[in-house]
């Protein structure tokens, strides 16, 4: 035996049903004003101590509750019975869409309910504060003590099936207008009938908080889909994920700053050429002898041309002069413009460059050696047309240890991967839960 | 300081008082209700049976309420179609009156106005959404019932019974304000306050529940 208490035992009044004589047991210590006759299911007056009958009833199929009346469980710490279940019904476009809600009761806090939809889980308590609505966007919004709550849809909901007792005199048949607003994870709903208006909050509850509290030994259907108030699974964690990546992103930045300073960046070789294709004979040379300095790092090489609408090719070598160490690249540099149909248009560039890493210091000159193709041009008033050379003026200059930002655009794109998952993510959440309300785009 | 004691002019029994502003009673014996005039008791009528228990509270429930003690010494319970509630009349450590209404579980703690507000919409007026000043706060309309004076209990800071069938209006506000307008006397009586959470209170004295 454990050393708490055992639960003590319910008590339990019990009465027969005018109807059909069946024991009608009664929960509600006298707060309840209608009881449902467990054998005939006929409504009975249980403000009345003849327990008038209200409503008989004839249902076609008996429904079951998940949670069975009579069973205690802790709700926010307090013990709560079940003493209640009714199904409530809204038909939209001609489908009807039934869900279950369970009443709560202790004899000093008194009343509380349990709804539950599809799996979802809802736990309810009547509101204190008049809530107040505005419209914000054209779309209704309510404020409770500072909480603002986006209307979600506006319906019909009927009494289909009852069971136990009510603090209120339940009917089946019986319709009340309702209006549900949300701010995940609660829920308000305005409740209207015979110009009394009520309010009740409800808080989305997981199917397992639901199983532990009243210790079922079933246990109760997963949810499917997402319904209106449900949390999305990863509430929180978007703000994080994007806090995450302003820090790390801003580490980046410090990092690349840094990086930045610390080069050399120094200009070590730059001179101005002139190729002219028709002239024959052999067309690579070398340059004079510059020296790299310092440490192992890159070299720069940028190529400026004045091609216009023309291309050329450069095989060039950057050579170590004392060891004869090469490293060869060739660029084709292109640039082309014009005007069509569509207007303007240009292609390719008349510039280019190219970085060389690990590069050991020491004196290195360039092979450089140009291809063009001889071009012919239509000259003005000429009969035929007559081959004639341009050539190109380009300048190459070459740069000691740039700062590079490959490695730096690398990294903010890794960073950038949770957060923007987890922002797709929340999106979807976000549209499959308003798919269901007034408001879906469908 | 002796509690001022009486005697039941119908059964001889002591009358107690707990609340020396208290202007009427119940004999705990023969269900009498007694007005009080100086030293003499005044029978007016009896109480009929009370309908079964539904509160939790009960004479001499104490509590707290925003510091201050309080305990329960009277009550009146109204009738209305779909059930009763009680109002528990409740004294102060500092002598003054409160009102700790208990309607299907749903608790609120109300003080009279005093001077009563003048100027209240009339009772056949009243619908719920309505909105008005009462002593500078807005208040909206939420419940109008019509309810009965069932019975009493106890200690009432004023006379209260054979009342006919009035009209009660229940008044809200965004911030959990909560006022109750009883139309039983010209001009009506006003009781403000707000609605207030069952363990806040931190009741005493409670009555048990079999199996709770």
């Amino acid at each position: 035996m454990s050393s708490q208490p055992a639960t003590p035992k319910p008590s339990i009044r019990s009465v027969s049903c005018p109807n059909c004589g069946g024991t009608v047991e009664l929960r509600g210590l006298g707060r309840s004003l209608s009881v449902v006759c467990i054998q005939c299911l006929s409504v009975l007056d249980a403000s009345t101590p003849s327990l008038e009958i209200l409503q008989r009833f004839q249902v076609r199929e008996r429904i079951r509750p998940r949670i069975p009346l009579g069973v205690r469980g802790k709700m926010r710490g307090d013990l709560y019975e079940v003493i209640g279940f009714q199904v409530r019904t809204m038909t939209v476009e001609g489908i009807d869409y039934s869900w279950s809600e369970y009443v709560l009761f202790n004899p000093y806090k008194g009343f509380r309910y349990l709804s539950e939809y599809n799996g979802h889980w809802n736990d309810i308590v009547v509101v204190h504060s008049q809530p107040q609505q505005s419209l914000e966007a054209g779309r209704p919004v309510v404020t409770l003590l500072g909480e603002k709550f986006r209307h979600f849809q506006h319906y019909r909901a009927r009494t289909t099936y009852v069971m136990g007792e009510f603090p209120w005199k339940v009917q089946v048949g019986e319709e009340v207008l309702c209006d549900d607003y949300v701010h995940p994870p609660r829920i308000l709903t305005w409740e209207q009938q015979e110009g009394e208006a009520n309010w009740s909050l409800g808080e989305y509850t997981p199917k397992t908080v639901i199983e532990q509290n009243f210790q079922l030994k079933e246990k109760l259907p997963e949810p499917i889909g997402v319904f209106a108030n449900q949390p999305a699974p990863d509430q929180g964690m978007l703000g994080m994920a994007w806090r995450q990546f302003a820090t790390w992103a801003l580490v980046l930045v410090c990092v690349q700053i840094l990086f930045v300073f610390f080069h050399a960046n120094k200009k070590v070789f730059s001179r101005t050429y002139y190729f002219n294709p028709n002239v024959g004979g052999e067309h690579s040379f070398v340059t004079d002898i510059f020296e790299l300095k310092g440490r192992t790092s890159n070299v720069k090489l940028d190529l400026r041309t004045d091609l216009n609408n023309n291309w050329a090719y450069f095989q060039i070598a950057l050579i170590n002069a004392d060891n004869g160490q090469a490293f060869a690249f060739g660029r084709q540099v292109s640039y082309y413009h014009g005007r069509d149909s569509d207007g303007a248009w240009t292609e390719g560039s008349p510039q280019d460059s190219v970085v060389l890493s690990s590069i050991p210091a020491g004196k290195y000159y360039l092979r450089i050696e140009p291809e063009m193709e001889p071009q012919a041009e239509r000259l003005p008033g000429a009969r035929t047309t007559v081959a004639r050379v341009q050539g190109v003026n380009y300048q190459i200059t070459v740069t000691r240890d740039v700062p590079t930002w490959g490695f730096f655009w690398m990294g903010v794109l890794l960073l950038l991967i949770p957060p923007v998952y987890r922002t797709l993510r929340a999106g979807s959440f976000e549209m499959k839960r308003w798919a269901e309300s007034d408001y879906s785009s469908s | 300081m002796a509690k001022p004691v009486g005697q039941c002019p119908n059964c001889g029994a002591p009358v107690e008082f707990h609340f020396s502003s208290a202007v009427q009673t119940t004999c705990p014996y023969c269900q009498s209700i007694l007005v009080r005039h100086d030293v003499n008791l005044e029978k007016v009528g009896v109480v009929a049976d009370l309908p079964p228990e539904v509160s939790p509270i009960q004479l001499l429930t104490e509590g707290v309420y925003r510091g201050l003690s309080f305990q329960v010494v009277g009550r009146i319970i109204y009738e209305y179609e779909l059930g009763s509630w009680n109002e528990w009349h409740c004294v102060t450590h500092q002598g003054t009156s409160l009102w700790l209404s208990d309607a299907m579980a749903q608790y609120a703690i109300t003080q009279e106005a005093k001077p009563r507000p003048l100027n209240l919409p009339a009772a056949e007026e009243m619908r719920p959404g309505q909105r008005f000043l009462v002593n500078g706060v807005n208040y909206e309309v939420t419940h109008v019932t019509k309810a009965r004076y069932r019975g009493v209990q106890g200690e009432l800071p004023f006379e209260y019974w054979d009342k006919n069938e009035c009209i009660f209006v229940d008044l809200r506000t965004p911030d959990a304000r909560f006022a109750t307008i009883d139309y039983s006397e010209q001009p009506p009586l006003v009781f403000l306050g707000e609605m207030v959470d069952f363990d806040s209170l931190r009741l005493k004295h409670l009555r048990e529940f079999e199996g709770w």
